[in-house]
């Protein structure tokens, strides 16, 4: 079977846009992904045969979506290969996911002197959050370096490893360089040392299927706008008995047992994890995202990508001044890239004009950018919704640009 | 491409490629950063206050070409004026930029400035614009 992209395109509305005259070029996937129409359609008939608050009516539409919320929960169980499906926590995204794990595994699991390990290409959400726990704590964070090809220094990861550390989260797949982080190793070593493992997986579930057995990680988070489906929404898998040990985050409706002014009773996770109402809708759709997904032969989608990172690597090599940052042999398909003479700001209105929507900044990751001497670059990342002609189109446009800030 | 040559006019791309005053220089009384959290842009604004009226401005960045025209422009512009002056300047240029109705009138004094008008039509470069002339005005004297 061929992969035929022109009928996927299809299935997403908004691709067909113009700007201005031009056709849409989408290549800001690594920010947010665009929708399917099953999923559009299902956050519709959500709200026009569903709607109703969840856990607590007896009523027709709250039992009916109650169903459909924790049918949900184990749509993303499968999808991630977890043991049960009261292992998926929703939350509004993998912000709030690391900021959970931190705050609550955190509070009752690392003190004073533990260690922390994140490495130096995390974005900000999964920096922020272990710093505020370290300073309230007084625990360290240790980084793993990133060398010149922009992968992981497991040598000095090694040495960073010791019996003070509590928590090691690093990113799956980094969405400032693309590369496809080692961690299956880095969970074997960090569980030899009695530490968790958190991985930031927002931009691994997107491209390629994840396995959290097989992986044998504690915790992974991931966001649903960057899986096709609505923003506002994600989910984190945490292996049970560790989700059991964990205190609430926050307090509120629906994750209480019994309330009293004297004492409160949690629920069991997940339901303790998630105070208050939910993005039902979210989650719905979330999960007819991962079905769409899932009903595509993910090994072609995958070719298909990697088809394209080929080339948009060999094409924007052929612009005069491109430097490329990133350049393991372990990418997800997206390109960040620096031009000579022309800022990335610059770079990214002047392809506007031409229709084409790309990243410039620093990704949210201004320790990585200072790792490598820069403030900013522009990155294009990928779907398997785009083809070969759109990265023509934009190495076409770029070369414009090399001449006009020449 | 044509909207974007107005942007990107000759005056624009030509400071862009050779700011004046750009680095810092030997000796400086007052100095004072300014940074773009959404972008990552940085500049720095170095100068002197002769009297009244400021001089010597000296800047550098880290920045795209709108952002670096504008502090060359504003080296040279300012020199010579009081910060009373420069404050009213910068207030003109500043609201002239948030400007979404009609065309813009900088006129009389604001010299090359003119050509940084069209920012006004991408709002999210307004900063760019703007991110020297606020270092140098709300910054540390
Ligand atoms: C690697 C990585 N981690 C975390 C995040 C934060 O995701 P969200 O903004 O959906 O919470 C992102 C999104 O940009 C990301 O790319």
């Amino acid at each position: 079977m061929s992969f035929d992209v022109s009928k996927i395109r299809q299935e997403f509305p908004i691709l067909s846009t113009r700007v201005g005259q031009k056709p849409l070029v989408y290549l800001d996937n690594a920010a947010t992904t665009q929708k399917p129409r099953a999923v559009i359609d299902a956050l519709e008939s959500y709200y026009t045969e569903t709607n109703a608050n969840i856990h607590r009516g007896v009523h027709f539409l709250a039992e009916k979506a109650t169903a459909a919320y924790e049918e949900a929960r184990g749509v993303v169980g499968k999808f991630l290969n977890a043991a049960r499906a009261e292992e998926i926590v929703f939350v509004r995204g993998t912000t709030e996911g690391i900021n959970l794990v931190a705050s609550s595994f955190g509070n009752k699991f690392i003190a004073e002197g533990d260690e922390v390990i994140i490495s130096a290409m995390e974005h900000h959400a999964n920096i922020v959050p272990w710093q505020l726990l370290c300073e309230e704590k007084g625990a360290h964070l240790k980084v793993i370096p990133a060398d010149e090809n922009g992968e992981l220094e497991m040598d000095a990861f090694d040495q960073l490893l010791s019996d003070k550390t509590k928590m090691v989260s690093v990113v799956h797949a980094s969405n400032a360089l693309g590369t496809i982080n080692p961690i299956k190793s880095i969970i074997d070593k960090s569980h030899a040392v009695g530490a968790r493992v958190l991985i930031d997986g927002a931009q691994a579930v997107g491209h390629f299927p994840v396995d959290v057995q097989k992986l044998n990680c504690d915790f992974f988070v991931f966001s649903g706008h960057k899986l096709f489906g609505s923003t506002g929404v994600g989910a984190i898998y945490g292996r049970f008995d560790l989700l059991e040990s964990m205190p609430p985050y926050q307090g509120g409706g629906d994750m209480i047992n019994e309330v009293t002014f004297e004492k409160t009773t949690y629920k069991e996770p997940p339901g303790r994890f998630e105070a208050g109402t939910p993005n039902i809708a979210g989650v719905i759709g979330m999960a007819r995202a991962i079905e769409y997904l899932e009903n595509l032969d993910r090994a072609l989608l995958l070719q298909h990508e990697e088809d394209l990172l080929h080339h948009a690597t060999a094409r924007l090599n052929e612009v005069e001044g491109i430097k490329i940052y990133g350049t393991s042999k372990n990418k997800v398909s997206l390109v960040a890239f620096t031009l000579e003479g022309s800022h990335p700001h610059d770079m990214a209105t002047v392809l506007d004009a031409d229709g084409i929507a790309i990243r410039a900044g620093h990704h949210c990751t201004q320790p990585l950018h200072s790792r490598y001497g820069i403030t900013a670059t522009a990155r294009a990342s990928f779907a398997f919704y785009n083809t070969r002609e759109e990265i023509d189109i934009l190495t076409e446009s770029l070369k414009k640009i090399q001449l006009l800030f020449a | 491409m044509s909207d974007l040559l107005q942007l990107y006019q000759e005056i624009i791309l030509r400071h862009n490629k050779n700011p004046r005053n750009y680095g810092r220089p030997g000796s400086f009384p007052h100095c004072a950063s300014g940074h773009n959290p959404l972008c990552g842009d940085q500049v720095t604004v170095y100068w002197s206050v002769d009297g009244s009226c400021l001089s010597d401005i000296h800047f550098e960045s880290q920045g795209c070409a709108i952002s670096r025209a504008s502090a060359s422009i504003m080296t040279e512009l300012l020199a010579g004026k009081t910060t009373e002056e420069a404050s009213a300047l910068y207030e003109e240029f500043s609201a002239a930029l948030k400007n979404q109705g009609e065309e813009p009138s900088l006129g009389e004094g604001f010299g090359e400035l003119v050509a940084l008008s069209e920012v006004r039509k991408y709002p999210s470069r307004i900063k760019c614009a703007t991110l020297a002339w606020q270092a140098l005005l709300e910054g540390d004297f």
